[in-house]
């Protein structure tokens, strides 16, 4: 992709963004003051979240890997177990890296 | 200096931003790291940090560029991932209300999830000063100042760390964190579950549609499993 479709490309996802954040602020007397629209809103971070993760852990190289031999398998674990318990993002980040660091150390 | 000052609701802002610059300024690093692997060049690494500003659409964004992704498809992805500030956009806007245009325009840039939370707080149940914008203006520019810092440190970094260290799980171990504090309540989990269990076949999609339509999945999963809530708002 040649650098003035990056840039462009890169404007607009900034306009996009910008303009999401503006709506309310801006245009809230005229946007529709409707309950169903939160509802729906307040599925799009684990929805999103949950489709952005699952590749990160099962796809090594383009390949699907579900299996127990799947180090990041057991680092996502550990990373949920310690995110529920601590709500901390450094410590979920800490403990899934060591896991991580850990199993590869073993098996490489 | 009175207590409803310009300055000391701008350095209020600062101060209740400053903790949380300690989950953003590692994933800014790891975004400056995770963008050169996957081949986008620096410059245009630290550029995204303050034209789109929003970290896991930032990550998105250089995925999906990586991979070669059409540019309408990319814009679309990203409006998704950042369609959850429509939410901060409609819970701060009547604090707002009456400002001059440049004042709504920059606030609006600086909305991003760490200075909404660091705000809102402030905004709903301190005192109604004719100020108070400046703290969300104080938390908004802190997150900006630390987001384009770390950025350009993880670019800076990037050629130094080898592949080997896995540093870029790091960016998926960020996003376990956030789901977790977005999962309420069971039908939120549902929708987190299913759009992760969709995606992995739909990967396959043209265009890389695959998350777009695992997350619209999801999210039609999730309005499903409410009726099953233990809780209702």
């Amino acid at each position: 992709m040649s650098t003035t479709v990056l840039l462009l490309t890169m404007a607009a996802c900034g306009l996009v963004t910008f303009l999401i954040r503006l709506s309310f602020i801006a245009f809230g007397h005229r946007l529709p003051d409707d309950p169903r629209i939160s509802t729906v809103l307040r599925y799009v971070p684990p929805a999103i979240l949950g489709a952005l993760i699952a590749p990160e852990i099962f796809m090594i190289g383009g390949n699907l890997n579900a299996t127990p031999d799947n180090p990041r398998l057991w680092a996502a674990l550990v990373a949920l177990l310690v995110a529920r318990l601590t709500r901390s993002v450094l410590a979920t980040i800490a403990a899934g890296m060591a896991v991580l660091w850990v199993i590869q150390g073993w098996s490489g | 200096m009175s207590i409803d000052s310009p300055r000391a609701e701008f350095f209020g802002g600062v101060r209740a931003e400053l903790p949380l610059l300690l989950g953003v300024v590692p994933f800014g690093l790891i975004f400056g790291v995770l963008g050169l692997a996957v081949g986008m060049p620096g410059w245009a690494v630290v550029l995204s940090s303050s034209l789109v500003f929003g970290g896991s659409s930032q990550v998105v964004f250089a995925q999906l560029w990586g991979a070669g992704t059409p540019p309408p498809v990319m814009v679309a992805t990203v409006g998704v991932v950042n369609l959850r500030h429509l939410l901060y956009s409609a819970a701060v806007a009547e604090y707002l209300r009456g400002l001059p245009w440049r004042w709504k325009f920059m606030l609006a840039y600086l909305l991003t999830d760490e200075a909404f939370a660091a705000a809102i707080g402030r905004l709903r149940d301190g005192p109604a000063t004719a100020h108070r914008h400046w703290f969300l203006c104080g938390t908004g520019f802190t997150l900006w100042a630390g987001w384009q810092l770390s950025t350009l440190g993880g670019v800076l970094l990037g050629t130094a760390i080898p592949a080997s260290w896995s540093l870029d799980f790091s960016i998926a171990l960020t996003f376990i964190a956030l789901l977790v504090l977005s999962v309420h309540r069971r039908s939120d989990a549902w929708a987190a579950i299913v759009a992760a269990v969709v995606v992995l076949p739909a990967l396959a999609l043209p265009h890389k549609l695959g998350l777009l339509v695992a997350a619209a999945v999801g999210i039609v999963v999730g309005l499903a499993m409410r009726r099953f809530d233990r809780s209702k708002p």
